[in-house]
């Protein structure tokens, strides 16, 4: 190891903390506005420090304000975000897992073709087709539900390909074990692939939520009726610069509320999180 | 296997299908008669100025986010490597902003700089800067991509930081004792050896940079003033969910996606050679 002057360790720590005041700064202040009264945040500068008033807003967001959002209340909007991230996260696990064990293991007519029809999804998000996709949900009666919400974010094959890659590294001489033994196919699967891929399921689950949950194009477009938004989207409505009378101290309580749960996630588990990420991008 | 088939055929191939047939329909404003026309719908979203405008944004935004976030990282990276103490705290911290979504990240910003009530707004006009994103294009991009480099920068910072770790030490060492300063071992052996990682993230951030800042676009300008801050993917939406020009936003999403597939070449080609970098 090389030796380094103090001098230099300390502009290191100096720049750190530097980046982490920019980069935590905007939560913060966020924070700090949701606990002031609305003349406040209306007279700019804003205190640095949080008011008095995190009871009184937190309160009002959470209990009182009936039709601030089209008359949707904040924890309707939570629900929703919540089973959108939720269902997402489950649902890609659950087709992919199963189609990178077809893949992976099994023997059949077109594989290969089914392989690549699932592998070039990888290259086309959902922003560049919305359109069509829109008109297809359309015809299956599929606005302002859940399932619209969810199954169109669920067709990509990201997590197929990360399933794929972790059960090429699985040695032959495990499954042929396996069929000594006498396990069959679900037996295999259960058994021994799903323990197998704990880390990676973990570490998938985090990315896929915090996908899921920051999704905005396509609530915006699926979603009509109020009572089925998502909180990102229920935020961008409250919100209108040109007027006088957004409620900010509000907004920004929500803002909050929309902020925290994926913070927690993320930093709860970080080392999943880390993993998965660095790992599934190879 | 079944399920994931199923669900790709249904919400992906139908409507890329449907994406490319329209694109070569034109449609009456009212829906009444429609026309096929070939190619000529790409002719005119070409020649449209303002598309080529949207172009030239959303290149200069794309640019400029990912050369911001990446170099932010970048530096956070190298330094975290070299603070040996606090390591994790700094991870810890500096990890928040992707939980962000880009929306919301793109109205916290436009709080801050807010002409009317944003503090930090409020600050640059005490130093004498008439700031006003709400009505100067420049402003408003500048705004744009801070808050899109802002919420990318966390994402570059872990892969930099995994980067630096699988540079040899012993390279760095023989260097060191060959009598070379930190600054030109940073040049001439860390960076030359990070360029996988660096290139990797510049595919990933054009492509973060080209559609998941659609939120924040739509959150914070709406393309404008004007048409200053209108991206590729906020005209196709635009074009075909709020103007209802079909034809044109569908021979645009056509478009878009050969940008996309371009890219995913260009990044399986950089995998392909990754492996042999070990």
């Amino acid at each position: 190891m090389i030796g380094q002057s103090p001098l230099r360790t300390f502009i290191a720590h100096a720049v750190l903390i530097l980046g982490i005041l920019i980069v935590t700064f905007p939560i913060y202040y966020t924070f700090v506005a949701s606990t002031h009264t609305l003349q406040t945040i209306l007279r700019p500068p804003l205190p640095l420090l949080p008011g008095g008033q995190l009871w009184n807003n937190y309160s009002e967001a959470l209990f009182g304000g009936i039709g601030r959002i089209g008359g949707v209340s904040v924890g309707r909007l939570l629900l929703n975000t919540s089973i959108m991230a939720l269902g997402v996260a489950v649902g890609k696990i659950f087709i992919s897992i199963l189609s990178a064990y077809a893949i992976v293991f099994f023997r059949f007519p077109l594989r290969m073709t089914f392989f690549w029809l699932i592998f070039i999804t990888l290259m086309l998000p959902v922003e560049v087709r919305i359109l069509p996709t829109y008109k297809v949900m359309v015809d299956l009666g599929m606005i302002d539900t859940y399932a619209g919400l969810i199954i169109p974010l669920i067709a990509s094959a990201t997590a197929t390909l990360l399933f794929r890659q972790f059960f090429m590294t699985i040695p032959g001489e495990l499954v042929e074990a396996a069929r000594v033994d006498g396990a069959g196919p679900w037996r295999f699967f259960f058994d021994i692939l799903l323990p197998l891929s704990r880390t990676n399921i973990a570490a998938l689950f985090v990315i896929l939520f915090i996908y899921g949950w920051t999704q905005y194009l396509w609530p915006l477009l699926v979603t009509n009726s109020n009572d089925m938004n998502t909180i990102v989207i229920a935020l961008r409505k409250m919100v209108s610069f040109a007027d006088a009378d957004t409620e900010w101290h509000l907004v920004m309580v929500t803002a909050m509320l929309a902020i925290v749960p994926p913070i927690l996630v993320v930093v709860l588990m970080q080392r999943w999180f880390v993993r998965g990420l660095v790992e599934s991008e190879k | 296997m079944a399920p994931q088939l199923a669900i790709t055929l249904v919400f992906f191939y139908w409507p890329a299908g449907q994406a490319l047939y329209q694109s070569m329909l034109r449609q009456d404003p009212f829906g009444l008669r429609t026309k096929f026309v070939w190619f000529a719908n790409f002719r005119k979203v070409l020649a449209d100025p303002a598309y080529l405008n949207s172009i030239k944004v959303t290149v200069v935004f794309s640019l400029a986010t990912a050369i911001v976030a990446m170099g932010v990282a970048l530096l956070l990276a190298v330094m975290a490597e070299k603070a040996v103490r606090g390591k994790g705290l700094y991870r810890t911290l500096l990890i928040w902003p992707y939980a962000v979504a880009p929306a919301i990240a793109g109205m916290l910003w436009l709080f801050l700089f807010n002409p009317s009530i944003g503090s930090l707004a409020y600050l640059l006009r005490s130093l004498g800067i008439a700031w006003d994103p709400l009505l100067n294009g420049t402003h408003a991009m500048i705004l744009l991509v801070s808050a899109a480099a802002w919420k990318q920068i966390s994402y570059n910072f872990l892969f930099f930081v995994a980067g630096l770790q699988a540079v040899p030490k012993t390279l760095i060492e023989a260097a060191a004792m060959d009598g070379a300063g930190e600054t030109k071992r940073f040049w001439t052996i860390v960076f030359p050896l990070l360029a996988p990682t660096t290139f990797f993230l510049l595919v990933v951030n054009t492509v973060y940079a080209l559609f998941d800042t659609f939120g924040i676009v739509h959150a914070v300008t709406g393309g404008g003033p004007g048409k200053t801050t209108e991206t590729l993917v906020y005209k196709v939406y635009n074009d075909g969910f709020v103007n209802l020009i079909l034809g044109d936003s569908a021979a645009q999403s056509v478009i878009l996606m050969a940008i996309v597939i371009a890219l995913t070449a260009i990044q399986f080609r950089y995998v392909e050679r990754k492996v042999h970098y070990g």
